[in-house]
């Protein structure tokens, strides 16, 4: 067990991570916050993916034309590539969530759920 | 036509260019939304016909992105499973936005979202990469909560942003069990993938990315405990706007999934998957249930139909988990004919309320009193699609349910058919109140404080628009005007002959769907023999 966190220690910080924006989603209060813990969320997955294409001693996937290129050890480009799209995605959906939020605030003049929830049982 | 496999990126590219156009020229021109709307949903529809042809005389169509080899490249595909969810997505954002020219919303940010949601949900069904689905679920769900949002009202604003928080959450679930897979396997390629996940060294990743998964996609497709967001999306959205994402965006997500179970991990897999297939079947059988009987006591039309489709679509989980657990082909069928059925039958039934909400204000099922009077034909497009929903036979529900329940009892897993059978009963006593209300309840006076006074002239001079009946038959009938919620903003004269024929043509084609049951069975069978042993 302790080994195995020595070895993929990376993974275990990562899911806490994910658990750390998951409760923060669920229990905070406030919009924005909760916004944030999305975030979080999605980048424990975006770091999981990165972490998970790492190799030892391995360079960066640019391979140098000049010498043999099947002997390079390089790390998997294709990770690193759907997380630059991923994060493309999540700064979208950041965007239309802190759009929304503008919204409701406008509307209802506060960001906290339970007043929220207050100000709309009584309509 | 040797080129036919450039129609696939092109379905998926075209509309969304196209969505940038409604926004660029309406800097210069007003109301240019509808036609460059119009234009490409239509040409995307005559494509996916052309393409349908292509797929059910020659076999499946690819096209690999860039020339790359799938190993490492991206693919699109279309095969005799995916074809028809394609149809639908065209044919039903044809429908919808011919309704939306009188009816809907408008605006240049509309048709922007609205050709944003068709490209991303024909990427979802014709996209042949685990992650490339991803990205476009993320695009349908990006254009849907800015279409929930665009409702009147403060309160859409919160339903689409609980809708994005849960929504980004489900797809964020999908994305950990894309990583676990690829962790395993290294490829994303769903070809490379079925045959590179048997053989995988450690099996345990395949499971755990099998479990994300599924939650991811019980969310999306709104799957009981996990369908919260739904009733409030589809309620909140815009009348126009949600017979698009009640028939289309779950019937996408939905597909996916079933199309990472058949083609992905595969079947005989899967079946050797320690409870896989319980887990699959509990949720889908949990939500047919949980679904009709929340419907049951919704009283806002809307609402009821939402929770509707959380058992509807719990009928086609309920199907998946037939086809791990009992290798059925027909369950399989069944499951692809209710996607297809069901979505025809909501986008009918929204736009049949729309329709409804838009003439009388009318919202909860009390207010429908009288209607088969004042609208004789939308009420009786109602009522077909309403039957159909419930399971009578000639309709498109029907043949769904037996090919699902068939296949249940072929592979001995009775519960199932008990299910569907009792849900069938919980579906008409929904049905039933609807049509009770529309059609047998006496009109009762009550007061109408907005309803708009009958016209002087009596409106009988051009007897083809069925508004004109609704005007002088104004007095003495059944007020399904009752309440006029919305301060008297909705008239009669607000709906066009066209937008009843939409209707209509929608319950036509369920019944024409529910003849041709036999029909997309046979076209099914060259795809049902590749993936199922």
């Amino acid at each position: 067990m302790i080994e195995l966190l020595a070895s993929r220690y990376t993974y275990a910080l990562l899911f806490v991570l994910l658990g750390v924006g998951l409760y923060m989603m669920i229990a905070n209060e406030n919009l924005v916050k909760k916004l944030i813990g999305v975030n979080l969320f999605q980048t424990a997955i975006f770091l999981f993916f990165i972490s998970m294409a790492y190799v030892e001693g391995g360079a960066a996937p640019i391979v140098p034309h000049e010498e043999n290129p099947g002997e390079v050890l390089v790390a998997s480009p294709l990770p690193q590539v759907i997380v630059l799209t991923a994060i493309v995605v999540g700064i979208a959906l950041t965007a239309v969530g802190l759009a929304l939020i503008i919204r409701i605030y406008s509307e209802y003049g506060t960001l906290r759920e339970d007043t929220l929830r207050e100000v709309r049982s009584d309509e | 036509m040797s080129n036919v496999d450039l129609l696939l990126p092109l379905l998926i590219v075209v509309p969304i260019l196209a969505a940038t156009l409604p926004i660029a020229l309406g800097l210069r021109y007003d109301w240019t939304g509808w036609p460059v709307a119009a234009i490409t949903t239509t040409g995307l529809f005559a494509a996916a016909v052309a393409l349908a042809s292509v797929v059910y005389t020659d076999g499946q169509v690819i096209h690999t992105l860039g020339g790359y080899p799938r190993a490492y490249g991206i693919e699109l595909v279309a095969d005799e499973f995916s074809t028809p969810i394609a149809l639908l997505v065209t044919g039903v954002a044809a429908g919808v936005l011919a309704y939306t020219r009188r009816g809907g919303p408008r605006g240049n940010t509309f048709y922007t979202a609205y050709l944003l949601l068709t490209g991303g949900l024909l990427g979802i069904s014709l996209t042949g990469d685990v992650f490339n689905l991803f990205v476009f679920l993320e695009i349908t769900s990006l254009a849907t909560y800015a279409l929930v949002a665009s409702g009147d009202g403060p309160e859409s604003a919160v339903a689409a942003l609980k809708y994005l928080i849960l929504g980004t959450v489900a797809a964020s679930m999908y994305l950990i069990g894309v990583a676990f897979v690829f962790m395993a396997t290294g490829t994303l390629n769903m070809v490379e993938l079925a045959s590179a996940i048997p053989a995988a060294e450690r099996p345990v990743l395949i499971r755990a990315g099998f479990a994300f998964i599924v939650v991811g996609f019980a969310v999306k497709v709104a799957q009981w405990p996990l369908h919260t967001w739904q009733p409030s999306a589809y309620q909140q959205a815009p009348d126009g706007v949600t017979p698009l994402i009640a028939a289309l965006v779950s019937t996408a997500s939905a597909y996916a999934f079933g199309r990472l179970i058949v083609t992905v991990f595969e079947v005989e897999y899967l079946a050797a998957m320690p409870n896989a297939a319980p887990i699959v079947l509990t949720v889908g059988c949990v939500s047919v249930l949980a679904g009709t009987a929340l419907a049951v006591i919704q009283t806002e039309v809307k609402r009821m139909l939402a929770y509707s489709s959380v058992s509807q679509f719990g009928l086609v989980i309920a199907a998946y988990g037939v086809v791990i657990a009992g290798n059925s082909e027909t369950a399989l069928i069944g499951a692809a004919i209710h996607l297809v059925g069901h979505g025809l039958l909501k986008a009918g039934l929204f736009l049949g309320a729309a329709l409804v909400t838009a003439s009388y204000g009318a919202r909860t099922v009390d207010e429908y009193t009288g209607l088969a009077k004042e609208r004789p034909i939308a009420a009786g497009a109602m009522a077909v699609l309403l039957l159909s929903l419930v399971g009578v036979p000639p309709g498109v529900g029907f043949v769904g349910k037996w090919y699902i329940a068939l296949g249940a009892v072929e592979s001995q897993i009775w519960p199932v058919a008990a299910v569907i059978f009792l849900s069938t009963m919980l579906t008409l006593a929904y049905a039933a109140r609807l049509l009770e209300k529309m059609y047998f309840t006496p009109p009762t006076a009550v007061e109408r404080p907005h309803a708009a006074e009958p016209v002087a002239t009596d409106g009988g001079d051009a007897g083809t628009d069925d508004s004109d009946t609704t005007d002088s038959g104004f007095d003495d009938e059944g007020p399904a005007a009752a309440a006029i919620r919305d301060g008297g903003r909705a008239t009669p004269d607000a709906v066009s002959a066209g937008m009843i024929a939409i209707v209509v043509v929608a319950a036509l084609g369920a019944v024409a769907l529910g003849f041709a049951g036999g029909t997309f069975a046979e076209l099914l069978e060259p795809f049902l023999t590749e993936v199922i042993n």
